[in-house]
């Protein structure tokens, strides 16, 4: 591939990206006020948020065609999500949380643990 | 606050992205050179373009030898989902400045999280969310770099440590959750969320779950807003 070539692949990807990030800004920035606006800012970020979990765990997906076929980290992936939630319902601290899940996560895998 | 004071809860806000974004900006880096990219192409396209899944996209077109409209269309269909980022955001960004571009420009799925979640919301931080935004990208770069240069040859067994982003997630979600107090948001993003995993194809999902969820707040606010004026 050419040097011109990368360059303009690489020139158009970041022009389509950016685009979408910053339409909004542009066609909507007056009316940032809008009760409508306030309102998406009120409650889009925590459905966001919660969509963007479901779409994290989406391989596990017990009962999946009538049986049980989870994906090969399925089982981990959903008892260090849960290890998760409890430590950070317990301690609320965000790191200790993140790292406590992650690290079990990261052993189950690794060792190939599976129930 | 001083400048050092604000890196640092910068630093701290970003920790779980940078154990995310370190192996899989290196995935990236390492998939870029197999397919043909020079070490600096992985590193411009971590710079300029910056968008996880985008990048991935890009890599893949680029080995499949794509057109460039296909090219186009592919990325602006994927990252379609920031549209709705954006509509939230505006009253955020208000003020920024100069530093405002670049927040646009460095939106991605986690540093929205961060700022909508955590990193000074309340206070409209600009400062902060800068910060968060630039480190992020940081760690974006140099895993790129990192994947990119050392190829496989990775010694620290980091199998698994991508979680970091979904235990983020997790988190941030239950952060929001007690600071709003409502179930709303949660039910519309449980419903569109598994609505979208079983009827859509993956390339779709997010696109669909987070559209449906903002058209469903829409259809809401049509229906509390009369009542309002009501009352007022």
């Amino acid at each position: 591939m050419s040097l011109v070539a990368l360059l303009t692949f690489i020139g158009v990807c970041a022009l389509a990206t950016f685009a979408t990030r910053v339409l909004p800004f542009v066609a909507l920035s007056r009316h940032a006020d809008h009760p409508l606006i306030l309102h998406l800012g009120r409650y889009l970020p925590p459905a966001v948020m919660m969509i963007l979990v479901i779409y994290a765990l989406r391989d596990f997906r017990p009962l999946a065609e009538g049986r049980l076929n989870v994906a090969a980290d399925g089982w981990p992936m959903l008892i260090a999500a849960l290890t998760v939630v409890g430590l950070h319902l317990w301690r609320r601290h965000a790191l200790l949380s993140i790292i406590g899940g992650t690290g079990l996560y990261m052993a189950m895998i690794q060792v190939g643990w599976m129930p | 606050m001083p400048h050092r004071r604000v890196w640092q809860e910068a630093f701290g806000a970003t920790l779980p992205v940078m154990f995310g974004y370190l192996p899989l900006g290196a995935a990236f880096g390492i998939l870029a050179i197999e397919v043909g990219v020079p070490v600096w192409g992985a590193l411009l396209m971590s710079l300029v373009i910056y968008a996880g899944a985008g990048q991935f996209l890009a890599v893949a077109l680029l080995g499949a030898g794509a057109g460039l409209a296909e090219v186009a269309v592919a990325t602006l269909m994927l990252n379609s989902r920031h549209l709705f980022y954006g509509l939230s955001l505006l009253k955020r960004f208000e003020g920024a400045g100069w530093r405002k571009p670049y927040l646009i420009f460095a939106l991605t799925d986690e540093t929205y999280s961060l700022l909508t979640g955590q990193a000074g919301e309340a206070r409209q931080d600009h400062a902060l969310a800068f910060r968060v935004s630039l480190l992020n990208q940081a760690w974006w770069v140099l895993g790129s770099l990192a994947g990119a240069l050392a190829g496989a040859t990775l010694t620290f067994d980091s199998r698994g440590i991508e979680f970091a982003l979904t235990a983020l997630f997790i988190v941030l979600t239950l952060e929001q959750a007690r600071r709003l107090r409502r179930a709303l948001p949660f039910v519309i993003a449980l419903a569109t969320g598994l609505g979208a995993l079983a009827l859509l194809p993956e390339r779709h999902l997010l696109l669909g779950a987070i559209g449906a969820a903002s058209l469903v707040l829409l259809a809401h606010y049509r229906s509390v807003t009369p009542r309002r004026e009501g009352t007022a």
